[in-house]
């Protein structure tokens, strides 16, 4: 894929949203790796004489209820939310790309088949069936990430299948059926190519919807468990003391924030780049 | 001598929602080996599906009634892993605009290796041996250097050349070129068809061109089919059609042709209904 190997084809406005959103991601990421290395203090560990102290310098975003860091918590919280978003969105992707070029690519019954299934996913709000799910498999952080990729299986599908309808009508798809291409031969080396890059805007747009997601979940207590840490459990744990000790509430807030802004704009980015026909849309 | 081609009959039709509409009716030609065979008409005449029929691509919401037989062998009722045998070995085809022809993430060398590599068991550096000589068969200079090159940095009329090589590489002894020179200018279009013709001379490859363009058909076809909502109006060779058209619409056709008309006066209008009894010029 010549358009996604370099930048220099792209206009200035796409090239900014990628090159800001990716720096800004790129950090993100780097501290939530490197969390256990970048913290100042134990994430859990919890003192008496540090319940809701202020940020300061040895706090610099204060601590919580029960006296924990909470610039060290956000760090950890941030590794724990990424993860479930991230590995949400790969599995969702991994699954939804080969359905949706099947549908398009095929058409007819199997197209009749896979769609209805999808809109049977598709009919549930987002949030009652991420609830459902976790009701029926217990609450933790592998089964939020598992009920997210449930969730956006279908729009990623959809999307994977309109992009291939459009490369199926290129005469280079039915050329290379004239010369004696098989089917598969030709889904894998042209069609699939082709109608990746509306899904890798979806899918980068889709990570901003995952991370708010998950921080839903982890606030109503169904993604990552305590003592674990995450952006959306921590909010839950400040709201009661919300004006008392505001800085608990405000930096996973802002983390969150900085984080689904920073994938809306790659996602953004990389539409204006990769999908001029805007398919992702 | 059995036919390279032969459609006895043949006749398609779409399921649309209005009930079938019919594309192809009852269709029947024959086109010798070592031919150039013109199919004419105007868009929506039924021509590119008469193709398609032809290398069993037509979409599944189709049904086709009539025989087909490619070299004396009925490929009507074939399943698609005999069909797919045939396509790119014994029949192969070009299409209309080179710009959509060739995948723009792979390489033009790839993607004629892909063909060859698709009938013969050839390793990676015989496939690339036999692409290069293909592209300097088909008149692309430095084969070599422009092997890795991606579609997009050759021009249209180039393309098509390339398009053409992929098409004969395992020389097929059918080639269906269906409007291969529509979307090029006119003196790339005369190259174009210098290339086809010269196809024939040096393979004895049978050509099956279809074209709106009747100059196209006048100067490169041996016998020309004139199509009109999916049926044959007129058939014979290229001379004797153009020569003495013998059917109204065929002469309706050539009077609205501003090559063949009178200058200063008004292009005629060529008028949708005309009586389908067939011509032929045997």
């Amino acid at each position: 894929m010549t358009g996604m190997a370099t930048l220099s084809g792209v206009n200035d406005r796409a090239r900014r949203q990628i090159i800001g959103g990716g720096a800004v991601l790129g950090t993100l990421i780097l501290v939530a790796v490197f969390a256990p290395v970048l913290a100042p203090y134990d994430p859990e560990s919890m003192s008496v004489r540090e319940v809701m102290g202020a940020p300061s310098l040895a706090h610099p975003f204060g601590s919580d209820v029960l006296g924990r860091d909470v610039l060290s918590r956000v760090m950890y919280g941030l590794r724990s939310s990424l993860a479930v978003a991230i590995s949400a969105i790969v599995s969702s992707f991994i699954v939804a790309v080969p359905i949706g070029v099947l549908a398009g690519y095929f058409g007819a019954w199997v197209d009749s088949v896979i769609s209805r299934m999808l809109d049977m996913i598709l009919v549930f709000p987002a949030m009652l069936l991420a609830i459902t799910l976790i009701a029926i498999l217990g609450p933790g952080a592998s089964v939020a990430a598992i009920a997210i990729a449930v969730i956006y299986l279908p729009i990623l599908a959809r999307v994977t299948r309109a992009s291939t309808l459009v490369v199926v009508r290129q005469d280079y798809i039915s050329g290379s059926r004239a010369r004696g291409a098989s089917h598969l031969r030709v889904l894998w080396t042209h069609v699939l190519p082709n109608s990746l890059g509306p899904v890798v805007v979806q899918a980068s747009v889709l990570s901003a919807f995952a991370m708010q997601l998950e921080a839903g979940l982890s606030f109503l207590g169904l993604g990552v468990q305590p003592p674990n840490p995450s952006l959306g459990s921590m909010l839950a744990d400040g709201r009661d003391v919300l004006n008392q000790a505001p800085w608990i509430e405000i930096f996973p807030g802002l983390t969150i924030m900085v984080a689904v802004l920073a994938f809306s704009f790659l996602g953004e980015g990389l539409r204006r780049a990769l999908d001029p026909k805007g398919v992702a849309e | 001598m059995t036919a390279m081609l032969s459609l006895e009959r043949l006749s398609v039709s779409f399921a649309g929602e209005a009930g079938p509409s019919i594309v192809v009716d009852d269709v029947s030609l024959t086109l010798e080996k070592g031919e150039i065979f013109g199919l004419v008409g105007e868009s929506g005449s039924g021509k590119s599906t008469i193709a398609n029929a032809v290398m069993g691509l037509l979409p599944a919401s189709a049904t086709t009634s009539g025989r087909i037989q490619l070299n004396g062998r009925e490929t009507t009722g074939l399943d698609e892993n005999d069909l797919r045998n045939l396509r790119g070995r014994e029949m192969s085809m070009v299409f209309q605009d080179a710009t959509t022809s060739l995948d723009p993430t792979w390489s033009v060398g790839e993607q004629i290796a892909e063909t060859l590599r698709a009938h013969q068991s050839l390793s990676r550096g015989a496939a690339r041996a036999r692409t290069m000589s293909l592209m300097h068969e088909v008149g692309i200079p430095n084969a070599a250097q422009r092997y890795r090159d991606p579609p997009h940095r050759f021009s249209g009329g180039q393309r098509q050349r390339i398009v053409i090589a992929a098409a004969i590489a395992n020389e097929p002894k059918l080639l269906i070129a269906d409007e291969p020179t529509t979307a090029l200018d006119v003196t790339i279009q005369a190259q174009i068809l210098e290339l086809i013709n010269g196809l024939r001379h040096q393979h004895g490859t049978s050509v099956l061109l279809i074209t709106h363009d009747l100059g196209v058909v006048s100067e490169t076809c041996d016998r020309v089919a004139v199509m009109h909502r999916g049926r044959i109006l007129e058939t014979g060779p290229t001379r004797d059609v153009f020569g003495n058209p013998s059917h109204p619409y065929t002469r309706a056709l050539m009077a609205a042709n501003p090559a063949w008309s009178r200058r200063g006066s008004r292009l005629p209008v060529v008028p949708r209904e005309w009586s389908i009894e067939e011509v032929r010029h045997d």
